[in-house]
């Protein structure tokens, strides 16, 4: 909640062209995701685990009266596992799915800070053919000479298997 | 079945009170060179609600003359009656009419016969063609609709138009609406700047000017009312006509004397417009309805039995007593207060699960609230159509939300007539159909995968297909190539003004019912789902989403974690030995209990859950639990205790998950999930 009014006030200092991305680490990787799609952030605590799902969903909590799940995203992307420390961190994500507004929970090693980007700094992601998915990767930018990859928020929370659930919805 | 109509009446009251607002609004708002026919569809299905509650509760008198409006209305709908002035006066009387009956019938009162049967007079008179030469007498005592009254007799208008200082930041402009003033007819504006503070003061976004008009010609009030309509919360507005010119010469002195004398101005103005706002209280009130309507359609407010708020209020009182304990004993802690401390936490936990349960109390409601309308609806009909009928309820006390259970009555009320007189078939033709002689409409509701399902059942005839498909090409609502799926085909029936009863009665066929209940129920957030055979019967099964609804669980626990079962699926909890258990094809595992084998579920094998204890049946506990006719005895370790909890949609922000409807927030915060009985049956058959 915090993160966001302060982030509306460094949003009037923002200059023209550039995004705000919030970025944070997954091992030696570092990767930012848009900041206006960042609800706040959470220390871990336990989740209540959900029966025969991907094994990067960790479960779901009790968000202030919002069951709202948590991804791991090491797991998803195919990382070592880390355990879960009290400096582990949920970052609490929010996009809009088909009309719907989505809340998620993605568990990342730390949070490093935020970050002005230029548009025309960010590239497309590479291709590596399929070795790599990089089907969340909206694009990379280099700051300070640090390599971020920047997430598509949407994609991350939609490809969870929530399609799968719309549709069975739809049929009904 | 005998059922208390009485408690429903106020419910009644209130729905029909509220309709007739919306028809008085509608047919005031009705522009006769433009007709809208949505303005037409709201005013009728206001009517036809009116009509359909009346006869619901035996108020034939009000049924019968609602009847009327609704027919005359319908023509007007379909375009084959022109919407003229002197028939929406005749139906602005007619709503003022059914208010007294109303009125009289909720105080008791005897009928005004003879105003009744005027009305209605008036009514036949329109519907029976304007050529009757009676027609302007029967008009005349509907001259209590405001319109009526204004049209000839007077020639202009008295506007003292005093607006409040904030006007000119709500977006009108007073300038805009002299100019439209204008173009009804002659405008004299006389301006009031007593107001103006000096420029040193003067803030440019405020008004400070009041205004004296004097508007003549022929021109309808309602037309000025439709000019201030947006500005009617913001400034002081009397609106008089002008009988003499004498009057109209003082009003013009008034406003120069004004102008002159220097001491307190406003003031005077606002003493005007009181005198004047008491003589036209009728209008203003008539204007006031319009001012609102640009609001929200539907109103947010819930009825909430008195009693029921004296209990909270109780209990709050109690909860604050508590708490004043409690800090006393906490300023002067000595270790021998620990017993007064723990009796202080004991009530503060009972009064907190008390509290809690009234406020939920306060929005949930069962459904037979609902339903114990239709046994009354089928007996009538019945009766009415010739028909042997059952109705079966089902389900009556799964509870809802305050919001279902008040929006979802009209919808079920048509669902229900629709299945009565359309599904339904003569007894004689269900006997040579091979069906038993009396027909059976079931109503039932449960909970399923965090929904609620309502759904409305015949045995009847069925839809067919073939006809709902040629009558919508009639109608124009499809062409005659369009392609359509059998869920399509459904579908048509919920298309506004579609209607396949050959003949239209007061009960319905009139393809209003449908599109509002389709309305209604996605206002819910709710689908409608039609299942039908042609000889078999339909099944209308209505979804809606229990965002608050509230369940009544028995929490048990599989290894580490706890899961709600629904109180009402489960049969019973038994301790079971080895020698009950037997095999299927080596691997099923059953049980028999009493003459009955049932298959064993294994909580911690289907859900994955580490257990570390009831790996062995003897050591855990058997649950035996039954879901949409399926039964079968779920193994789990413990069972914690039972209480009410409530649903939290586990689809909002994540997704389904097979043999879980939902979820809740235990005591600790933490998330439990509610088990989907029929689904882990599914689960555990893989």
């Amino acid at each position: 909640m915090e993160q966001n009014t302060s982030s509306e006030e460094i949003e009037a200092k923002v200059p023209e062209n550039s995004v705000q991305f919030l970025s944070f680490t997954l091992g030696d990787e570092e990767y930012g995701v848009t900041i206006l799609s960042v609800q706040e952030i959470r220390s871990w605590e336990p989740v209540s685990k959900i029966p025969n799902v991907p094994n990067y969903e960790k479960g779901v909590v009790n968000l202030r009266g919002a069951i709202v799940p948590i991804i791991d995203l090491r797991e998803r992307f195919n990382l070592e596992h880390s355990e879960y420390t009290s400096l582990t961190v949920v970052v609490v994500l929010q996009a809009v799915c088909r009309g719907k507004n989505r809340t998620m929970g993605v568990v990342v090693d730390s949070v490093s800070n935020v970050m002005n980007i230029q548009k025309e700094n960010i590239q497309s992601a590479p291709d590596f053919g399929t070795k790599v998915s990089t089907e969340f990767i909206n694009g990379i930018a280099s700051v300070d000479n640090r390599m971020v990859m920047l997430l598509d928020v949407e994609k991350l929370l939609k490809l969870d298997g929530l399609e799968e659930g719309e549709t069975e919805e739809d049929e009904e | 079945m005998s059922i208390d109509m009485a408690q429903f009446h106020q419910v009644f009251f209130e729905e029909s009170f509220e309709g007739l607002a919306v028809m008085e609004s509608g047919l005031l708002n009705l522009d006769m060179g433009d007709v809208d026919s949505e303005e037409i569809n709201t005013i009728f299905r206001a009517a036809h609600s009116i009509k359909g509650g009346s006869g619901t509760f035996g108020f034939n008198a009000v049924a019968d003359f609602t009847h009327l409006m609704e027919t005359l209305l319908d023509e007007m709908r379909d375009g084959r009656r022109q919407v003229t002035q002197a028939a929406v006066d005749v139906l602005l009387g007619s709503v003022d009419c059914l208010t007294e009956m109303l009125t009289a019938i909720q105080a008791e009162d005897e009928l005004d016969e003879g105003s009744v049967n005027n009305h209605k007079k008036a009514l036949e008179v329109e519907l029976n063609g304007e050529s009757a030469t009676e027609t302007p007498v029967e008009v005349v005592p509907i001259a209590s609709a405001p319109i009526a009254t204004e049209s000839d007799a007077e020639r202009g208008w008295k506007i003292a138009f005093c607006p409040h200082t904030d006007l000119l930041k709500t977006g009108n402009d007073p300038v805009r609406m002299f100019r439209e003033l204008a173009e009804l007819g002659n405008l004299d504006v006389f301006v009031d700047m007593q107001g103006v503070p000096s420029l040193v003061d003067l803030n440019p976004e405020d008004c400070h000017l009041s205004w004296t008009l004097l508007l003549k010609g022929d021109i309808e009030r309602s037309d000025i009312d439709d000019i201030f309509d947006w500005v009617e919360d913001e400034c002081d507005l009397s609106i008089l006509p002008l009988t003499e010119e004498v009057e109209l010469e003082t009003i013009i002195e008034i406003a120069e004397a004004e102008t002159a004398a220097k001491a307190t101005p406003v003031e005077s103005v606002k003493v005007v417009a009181a005198e004047t706002v008491k003589t036209d209280n009728a209008e203003t009130k008539a204007a006031s309805t319009k001012a609102k309507k640009p609001k929200a359609a539907t109103s947010s407010s819930i009825r909430v039995d008195t009693s029921k708020i004296d209990t909270l209020i109780n209990m709050v009182g109690e909860l604050v007593i508590t708490q004043s304990m409690l800090s006393l004993v906490g300023e002067h802690f000595s270790i021998d207060k620990v017993d007064q401390l723990k009796t202080g936490l004991i009530q503060l936990e009972r009064h907190t699960r008390e509290l809690q349960e009234s406020v939920m109390n306060i929005r949930m409601m069962p459904i037979s609230f609902v339903f114990s309308r239709f046994p009354r609806l089928a007996h009538d009909l019945s009766s009415k159509l010739d028909k042997k009928i059952e109705l079966k309820l089902v389900g009556e006390h799964t509870e809802v939300d305050k919001t279902v259970v008040e929006l979802i009555s009209d919808p079920l009320v048509h669902l229900v007539r629709n299945s009565l007189d359309h599904g339904i078939e003569m007894p004689a033709d269900r006997v040579a159909a091979g069906k038993p002689e009396t027909g059976t409409v079931t109503l039932e509701a449960y909970h399923r995968g965090g929904n609620i399902v309502i759904e409305v059942k015949d045995d009847g005839k069925g839809l067919d297909k073939e006809s709902l498909r040629k009558k919508a090409v009639e109608k124009g609502l499809i062409e005659e190539s369009t392609i359509l799926t059998d869920k399509q085909t459904y579908e048509l029936i919920f298309m506004a003004g579609f209607s396949t009863a050959e003949q239209l009665t007061d009960v319905s066929g009139r393809g209003v019912g449908m599109d509002v209940v389709r309305r209604n129920i996605q206002a819910l957030g709710g689908t409608i789902e039609i299942i039908s055979e042609l000889g078999v019967g339909s099944t209308m099964a209505i979804h809606l989403p229990l965002t608050l609804a509230i369940l009544d669980g028995q929490s048990i626990a599989v290894g580490d974690a706890t899961y709600i079962v629904p109180l009402g699926s489960i049969v019973e909890s038994v301790k079971i030995t080895d020698d009950m258990v037997n095999r299927v094809a080596g691997k099923g595992e059953t049980f028999r209990l009493r003459n009955e084998y049932l298959p064993i579920v294994r909580m911690h094998e289907i859900f994955h859950v580490e257990s570390a204890k009831a790996t062995n049946l003897m050591e855990g506990l058997l649950v035996v639990v039954e879901g949409q006719g399926v039964r079968c005895g779920l193994f789990v370790d413990d069972l914690l205790g039972q209480q009410q909890v409530v649903i939290k949609s586990l689809e909002a922000n994540y997704r389904r998950v097979e043999g879980v409807s939902s979820a809740t927030i235990l005591g600790d915060g933490s998330v439990a999930l509610i088990l989907d009985i029929p689904g882990l049956v599914r689960l555990s058959n893989q």
